[in-house]
């Protein structure tokens, strides 16, 4: 029995506690003796330390301690070489942590690590990818576990008889996440137990990783995250900070809390990797593919393999008969590689997405009509069939709700004053997936339940939107649920990532709920004594569903208008259309769907890592420099969706809508630029000076 | 970040004083600029001299038809006063242009005239730069300098001057009004700010301890057909990337007067004066008017990442004049 939570526009339920600035972050919870602290990056990208001084910071008024790797307390070598912090001599790129200061007040420990002289015996360093590079390797697979290459067919034959052929190479670069919560901690151990208020997108695997570094048992752990200022995938597992602080807290046996700075989120958080992505798609003269190859080139570090999965996007998007995609990387004296909104689809799809507009123009078709002749139902990857896939039909809507038909394909054929319009379009697909994930119910005397989940709201509304599947599991009206997550004191769940956190926990929530009413079916009134609680885990669930494919689709449009003379680019609007199994919560679904394609307008004209080999470093570390897309940029950004069932998810039927609205937005505005002015601009982000002076403007 | 102590001046002689016998002292206006370099440990301090408090911050119409600015009127009320609109349009286009309605609320007139550069490598004390630690190197010259000088660059600095205001004011004939340790003194804009040279730490011709106190707008009656046009790489809340302040005077077609500064190209607000000679008194055209930047940018010596700002510095001194024209 469903009372109808799900599908309601709820605002967020602590929307209010957000807005009145009651809502405390990671470092914002008042304790008794609290020291802070501030982290020390190296100066050196590879090297060793050979001299660490700390008289001068000691002298410094306030300052408690120089943590580093001669005085710290010991940590197990973990799976997580990043992590093994303050340990050793080594380092491995510039800006890792080297030291932290612990002072009694912010201002101190600032000064305190500006004192702190650190002397390197430096060696010759690589930090810049380049397609010829001497360290390309390919690696034994891809994020997370899939093949590094596929070959279906004979691609090179294939390719080589294909009337029409687009064979181009795209380049984007180093992407920076800036949540406007940084990484910070507040920690505190006592008795052997430590507690940490944290910002990450996951506390049961930062406490995990706590209790391996620390040596404790997971229990003396417990991690905190009830409000987190987001993330975009750089707080998915236990990151510098935390272990950090939690080094420094142990050392001067006090409570301390660390933010990063701005400055400092630039790199050591990881960064979306930049890619080189050589793309070859042949057709016949209708424009059925007949050969895909993405082969795509990207880096990590020297201390962990983070092999991205960019070309993993084309194995299952559109189906040819010959097929080819490769992977390689470089080990590179940099910061490792981490996960961005869509880690692998986002900038695949820009590639391929881009390529398939360029042969869209040169088999004289139109890029809607091209999608849709190359749709296919079943996984040219996995030859099973898709468990529900609508691609097409967000094409159709998005195509009638944008305005496309009768779009004339020609470049530069549209002018309003000194600005030239042009529209684009791209499709976008992201996988559906589910972890296994535990939860608790409990029904109170009062009639009130209480659901409990170590699940993360990281600023989308998850909080929200598991609190309506659980009303509705309950069959209760939502204002008799209550619901508590973000503590590892409660029932384990997986972290919010990989658009798979609504999906992994509703299915927790909704088995509890199911087991809990089966226990007060024999209740009179169905109403305890006492509190009733019911424990579910699906763990053996999850496991056992069958493998198939599962994706939720979009379609992305943009229009765009350039400036003939100058070469600025600015968008006029951006419409997707996307299929994503159920909508739990319009209102903050819609946030994420736009917030995902604004990612995207700033991934496709604003931002780049500025790395100056010399220094191994991004030069423009500061959100002054490293231009994200602001509000003016966005004059018109909409999202729609499709009512779609599948049974083949998650008791809940959702399919996850974190990612999936970056994916492919990037395109979509890229050949919006082509179609305004004919030039074809192959590396994001596409900035005025690649268009200024180019003949084909003015 | 270090400590400082904080000082609140009685009035411009004791703020002037305090300067003169405090060798880290340093004055504080909107902190927009200053805070944030205290931070990065750039600009360290020992003593602020907050100077927003001082009667300064009133904007007075002179009799002979110019406009008096105090060096503390904040640069939103500037930007919403009644005749610097009407008279000075590109003075207010070049405020709204700048920063974000936060740091207009906040940043001063006199402050923003003295505002560092946005370098990366000035604003990073783990890079060298000259401008920051003389004798260090310029990063930069070999660096990431897409955002930095085309025009009168040196070896040893190639940086750029930040502000919109600047270039307004000296395409606008302004004059400075400072307080020195030895007195008042009036200093036109244009002879305010130096070349980097050989001692880019060095960014005005005044004295240390100098207080801009105001800013005189001389009588204009063209400015009232001027503008600003601002290129940034996002719609809002960007330095420019090239920036161009024109005053446009025409009898008939010709070109009675011209006024035309550029931002963005060189280490100070650069008055693009071989433009103006270029096309004072000659009948305007689109074509004049590219053919007066060509004039004034033949000079520019692009470095790798910045050829783009030669075009584009063109293309919007034609835009700008030739709205001018036609309006």
């Amino acid at each position: 029995m469903s009372t109808g939570a799900v599908g309601r526009a709820y605002p967020r339920l602590e929307g209010r506690e957000k807005v009145t600035g009651t809502a405390r972050y990671a470092v914002e919870y008042p304790v008794d003796g609290i020291t802070y602290g501030w982290a020390v990056p190296s100066a050196v990208v590879r090297g060793r330390i050979t001299r660490v001084d700390t008289t001068q910071a000691l002298a410094s008024p306030g300052v408690l301690a120089v943590v580093h790797h001669g005085n710290a307390p010991r940590l197990a070598p973990g799976p997580e070489p990043e992590l093994w912090l303050l340990q050793e001599p080594a380092v491995h790129y510039r800006g890792q942590y080297v030291a932290v200061v612990v002072a009694t007040s912010l201002e101190a420990a600032r000064e305190g690590a500006r004192l702190v002289r650190i002397d390197y015996d430096a060696g010759p360093h690589s930090t810049v990818l380049t397609d010829d590079h001497p360290g390309l390797y390919q690696p034994d697979h891809v994020n997370p576990s899939y093949p590094t290459d596929t070959a279906e067919g004979d691609f090179d034959a294939g390719y080589a008889a294909a009337p029409v052929r687009v064979d181009v190479t795209y380049r984007t670069p180093a992407y920076h996440n800036n949540p406007m919560e940084p990484h910070a901690t507040t920690a505190q151990w006592r008795d052997g137990r430590l507690l940490v208020h944290d910002s990450n997108q996951g506390a049961t695997s930062v406490r995990a990783t706590l209790a391996e570094l620390f040596e404790v048992p997971p229990e003396s752990v417990r991690v905190v995250a009830q409000h987190v200022g987001g993330g975009f995938g750089s707080k998915g597992y236990a990151k510098a900070a935390v272990v950090l602080t939690a080094l420094a807290a142990r050392h001067v046996d006090r409570p301390v809390k660390l933010a990063l700075t701005r400055q400092q989120i630039f790199g050591p958080i990881g960064y979306r990797t930049p890619t080189i992505q050589r793309v070859r798609l042949a057709a016949d003269a209708d424009g059925r593919l007949t050969a895909i190859c993405h082969d795509a080139i990207s880096q990590t570090s020297t201390i962990r393999e983070f092999a991205e999965q960019t070309a993993v996007y084309t194995r299952s998007m559109y189906a040819a008969p010959h097929r080819r995609t490769t992977h390689r990387l470089v080990r590179l004296d940099v910061p490792t590689p981490f996960w961005m909104r869509a880690p692998g689809e986002c900038p695949g799809a820009y590639a391929l997405e881009s390529a398939m507009d360029e042969l869209a123009l040169a088999v004289g078709i139109d890029p809607v009509e091209l999608r849709i002749r190359n749709d296919t139902e079943v996984d040219p990857d996995q030859g099973r069939p898709f468990t529900s896939r609508n691609l097409v039909a967000c094409l159709r809507e998005g195509a009638q709700r944008f305005g496309w038909t009768d779009r004339d394909p020609t470049p530069r054929a549209r002018r309003d004053g000194r600005w030239l319009i042009g529209t684009g379009m791209a499709g976008s697909s992201y996988p559906a997936r589910a972890r296994p994930s535990s939860a608790r119910a409990t029904a109170r005397p009062d009639g009130s339940f209480l659901v409990q989940i170590n699940a993360t709201d990281i600023g989308t509304g998850a909080r929200t939107a598991i609190w309506q599947v659980a009303a509705d599991a309950l069959g209760v009206p939502p204002e008799r649920v209550e619901i508590h997550i973000g503590d590892t004191a409660l029932p384990t769940a997986p972290l919010a990532g990989g658009s798979m956190g609504t999906a992994s926990w509703s299915w927790a929530v909704i088995r509890a709920a199911q087991t809990l009413r089966e226990k007060l079916q024999d209740l009179p009134g169905g109403v305890p004594a006492d509190d009733v609680s019911a424990d579910a885990d699906t763990t053996d669930e999850v496991g056992g569903q069958p493998t198939l494919p599962r994706y939720a689709y979009g379609a992305q449009f943009a229009e765009v208008r350039v400036d003939a003379d100058t070469g600025e680019v600015r968008l006029n609007r951006m419409l997707g259309v996307f299929a994503a199994g159920r909508v739990v919560n319009p209102t903050t679904a819609r946030s994420q769907l736009i917030g995902g394609m604004t990612m995207g307008l700033s991934m496709a004209l604003h931002e780049e890592g500025l790395l100056d080999e010399r220094y191994g470093d991004w030069v423009n570390h500061d959100l002054a420099t490293y231009h994200i897309t602001g509000c003016a940029d966005v004059e018109s950004v909409e999202a729609y969706w499709l009512d779609e069932h599948d049974d083949e998810l998650n008791p809940a039927g959702v399919k996850g809508i974190g990612e999936i609205g970056i994916v492919g937005a990037a395109a979509a505005i890229a050949n919006a630029v082509h179609h305004a002015t004919g030039v074809r601009v192959r590396d994001l982000p596409i900035r005025l000076d690649k268009l200024v002076g180019t003949s084909s403007l003015a | 970040m270090r400590a400082f102590r904080y000082h609140r001046p009685a009035d411009v002689a004791d703020a002037v004083a305090v300067l003169a016998a405090e060798p880290q002292a340093a004055y504080l206006g909107g902190g927009t600029n200053l805070v944030d370099l205290m931070k990065l440990g750039v600009q360290r301090p020992d003593v602020l001299v907050d100077v927003t408090r001082l009667p300064l911050d009133t904007v007075e119409e002179a009799p002979d038809g110019g406009l008096r600015i105090g060096a503390t009127v904040r640069n939103s009320d500037l930007a919403a006063h009644p005749t610097v609109r009407r008279d000075y349009p590109v003075l207010a286009r070049a405020l709204l242009a700048a920063a974000s309605g936060q740091l207009r609320n906040m940043a001063t007139t006199g402050g923003n005239l003295l505002q560092r550069t946005r370098c990366v490598y000035f604003q990073d004390t783990g890079k060298a730069c000259n401008k920051r630690e003389p004798g260090s190197g310029c990063a930069a010259l070999h660096g990431q300098n897409r955002d930095l000088a085309v025009l009168d660059w040196s070896e040893q600095c190639v940086a750029t001057h930040p502000s919109d205001l600047a270039v307004a004011l000296t395409a606008l004939d302004t004059v400075v009004e400072v307080h020195e340790p030895d007195g008042p003194r009036d200093v036109p804009i244009t002879a305010l700010y130096r070349s980097p040279g050989t001692h880019p730490e060095r960014e005005t011709t005044l004295a240390r301890g100098t207080l801009i106190t105001a800013v005189r707008l001389p009588p204009l009656p063209a400015a009232r057909r001027s503008t600003y046009v601002k290129v940034r790489d996002r719609a809002s809340f960007a330095f420019a990337v090239g920036s161009v302040a024109a005053v446009l005077d025409l009898d008939g077609d010709v070109v009675r007067d011209v006024r035309l500064a550029y931002g963005a190209v060189a280490h100070r607000p650069w008055r693009a004066y071989r433009a103006e000679e270029a096309l004072r008194g000659r009948p305007f055209s689109p074509e004049l008017a590219a053919r007066a930047a060509d004039a004034e940018l033949a000079e520019a010596r692009p470095l790798r990442h910045n050829g783009f700002k030669v075009p584009l510095t063109r293309a919007i001194t034609v835009r700008a004049l030739s709205e001018l024209a036609s309006s």
